[in-house]
């Protein structure tokens, strides 16, 4: 996924709803952490022109008041800000948290993790087993709110959506292009289905309606169908059995 | 106390300006599909524009007062009686316990609002009364429910002329982070093209028929998801454009041909299915200077509103009136 591109960072407008500044053409570890990184430097610095900010897959996105700021005066101050230094290899900002979130891989809740442990060359107990060893980057968060895409697996898994949608249920662990998904909402999708958590995404009648935030680490551990379904019954949190800590 | 519903369309949802902030979570502000009409019904009943009201697609319903209250009509124009007598929309109106509406068809336009004194006063939900369907925020109004209102005040019998905006016509656009991944006859076409509302729209996104080629990319080669906004205009892979609406997702893996200026948002979203729309580029400097003008123009909205004077039973030309009645600059 290295690339280098000297027409990047670009900076472009949003309709007149704010800035977007996209760090690479296409997918890239990079590029995540570049647009990570930048939104919590822009953040530090509380201009008053910023109503929120957000970053997503390669990109930062500053939402600004563009009929009250001028566009071109806005997008000379971000780009001073970029050129301060080289933000591919800027750390990753403070104060996120790693996430360990219990997921079964029974069978009867994993229906494809056989199919995708075999686009990905694997044994399904070694695919089941990778899953749960490798930390995930929330890369982004979207398609839902509080919904991760997190990754990135090793290159094996880059395997393709399949065209065929399959129906999965809340909190379902879903695979493709070397990222993870937990489902929000029982949802077709192309992903493929490999697991299951009691992981609530998105929690609306609580004070911390989404509980992840992009840039935190995810990291799945492996337990029984009757465990996941004993953690369901009991933990009112929506976290389903998960804990976090600072890294 | 409130607006008892006993019957009503399949497609009611109380909503307000919806919800700002969210970006990062994945949560698009959603609220009313044509903020416009909060504005307007906010100056007829001399409330903040913040207040919830009750949006209502293709028809309204059939409601009772269980209190002395005061509603206002905007938006798109539907067929309004009140105890057996025709009223006037764009307008406010008292109700006493025990009075019934009725509200529906459409006459013209898409989303039409229902709006009472002291607004809908149900408990928010992050921060807003908006219903979001698509991420389980709300519900969609019933038979059977309750609309609970706020204070009454004495707003009455008062009118606010509106704009054209519920019959589609041209609506401008800006060019944006991917229209420059279309070439310039392609744009160009896309501006010469007389496009149709699709009967296949929603507060998601509202789909525009076209005859001829599509508007596809030519570069053909896909792109990362993207944050989008509510008037980004949307290609997909076949060519097809959709308009992205107020409860679109927050970011989106097709390209963007330009965006709808917030002017004329409300009136994509109005446009009946079936009528003519077409888009024309504009800079991001006249479109600065026209949105500069429009919210001048929305600062002064409550002197728009006058007395409704004459009297609703003498009038023949009832809904035309108040319709067709001084259109507004920068609408």
């Amino acid at each position: 996924m290295a690339h280098s591109d000297n027409s990047y960072p670009t900076i472009s407008n949003v309709g007149l709803d704010g800035l977007l500044v996209t760090f690479a053409p296409s997918l890239s570890d990079t590029a995540n952490r570049a647009a990570l990184a930048f939104r919590a430097h822009i953040e530090t610095l509380s201009w008053s022109e910023i109503q929120e900010s957000a970053s997503t897959l390669v990109s930062a996105f500053f939402r600004m008041d563009l009929v009250q700021h001028d566009p071109e005066t806005m997008k000379e101050r971000i780009a001073a800000e970029l050129s301060i230094r080289e933000w591919l290899d800027a750390p990753l900002p403070e104060g996120r948290r790693r996430w360990t979130i219990p997921a079964t891989f029974e069978t009867s809740v994993a229906p494809q993790l056989e199919e995708a442990a075999e686009l990905a060359g694997l044994e399904p107990h070694i695919a089941q087993k990778e899953l749960c060893d490798y930390s995930l980057r929330v890369l982004t968060l979207g398609f839902a709110p509080g919904m991760p895409y997190s990754g990135y697996l090793p290159k094996h898994w880059d395997i393709p959506r399949q065209s065929q949608l399959v129906n999965v249920p809340a909190g379902a662990l879903v695979v493709a292009v070397r990222q993870l998904i937990i489902f929000a909402n029982p949802s077709p999708t192309g992903w493929r289905h490999v697991g299951q958590t009691a992981f609530q995404c998105f929690r609306p009648d609580t004070d911390t309606p989404v509980a992840l935030r992009p840039g935190d680490e995810v990291r799945l551990t492996d337990v029984s169908k009757t465990e996941l379904d004993r953690i369901s019954a009991t933990d009112p949190s929506g976290n389903g059995g998960a804990e976090w800590k600072l890294i | 106390m409130g607006l008892v519903v006993h019957q009503c369309g399949p497609a009611l949802a109380i909503q307000d300006m919806g919800r700002f902030g969210y970006l990062a979570t994945g949560m698009m502000r959603g609220g009313a599909a044509d903020t416009k009409a909060l504005h307007e019904g906010a100056a007829l009943l001399d409330q903040s524009p913040d207040c919830a009201a009750l949006e209502m697609v293709g028809t309204g319903g059939t409601f009772e007062a269980t209190t002395d209250l005061c509603i206002a009509l905007t938006g798109a124009a539907m067929r309004t009686i009140l105890n057996g007598t025709p009223i006037v929309w764009n307008a406010s109106h008292a109700m006493q316990a025990g009075d019934t509406l009725t509200i529906g068809p459409t006459l013209s336009g898409t989303y039409g609002y229902l709006h009472v004194s002291g607004g809908i006063d149900i408990d928010p939900v992050i921060a807003s009364r908006a219903a979001h369907l698509t991420i389980g925020l709300g519900a969609l109004v019933k038979p059977g429910d309750i609309l609970p209102i706020g204070p009454l005040t004495d707003v009455a019998n008062r009118c606010i002329p509106t704009d054209k905006r519920f019959e589609g016509g041209e609506v401008r656009i800006v060019p944006s982070a991917q229209t420059n991944r279309f070439p310039e006859h392609l744009r160009n076409r896309f501006e010469q093209t007389l496009f149709r509302r699709d009967p296949r729209a929603n507060r998601q996104a509202i789909r525009l028929d076209f005859e001829g080629d599509g508007f596809a990319d030519p570069s053909g080669l896909s792109i990362v998801s993207e944050i989008v906004t509510p008037g980004d205009i949307q290609i997909t892979g076949d060519g097809t454009p959709y308009v992205l609406s107020i409860e679109c997702q927050t970011t989106g893996g097709y390209p963007r041909i330009g965006t709808v200026i917030p002017s004329d948002f409300a009136k994509v979203v109005q446009t009946p299915a079936g009528r003519e729309l077409r888009f024309r580029f504009i800079s991001i400097a006249e479109a600065r200077d026209i949105e500069t003008r429009a919210r001048a123009d929305l600062q002064k909205i409550k002197t728009r509103v006058t007395p409704l004077v004459r009297d609703p039973r003498e009038m023949k030309d009832l809904l035309s009136y108040n319709l067709i009645s001084g259109a507004i600059a920068g609408g």
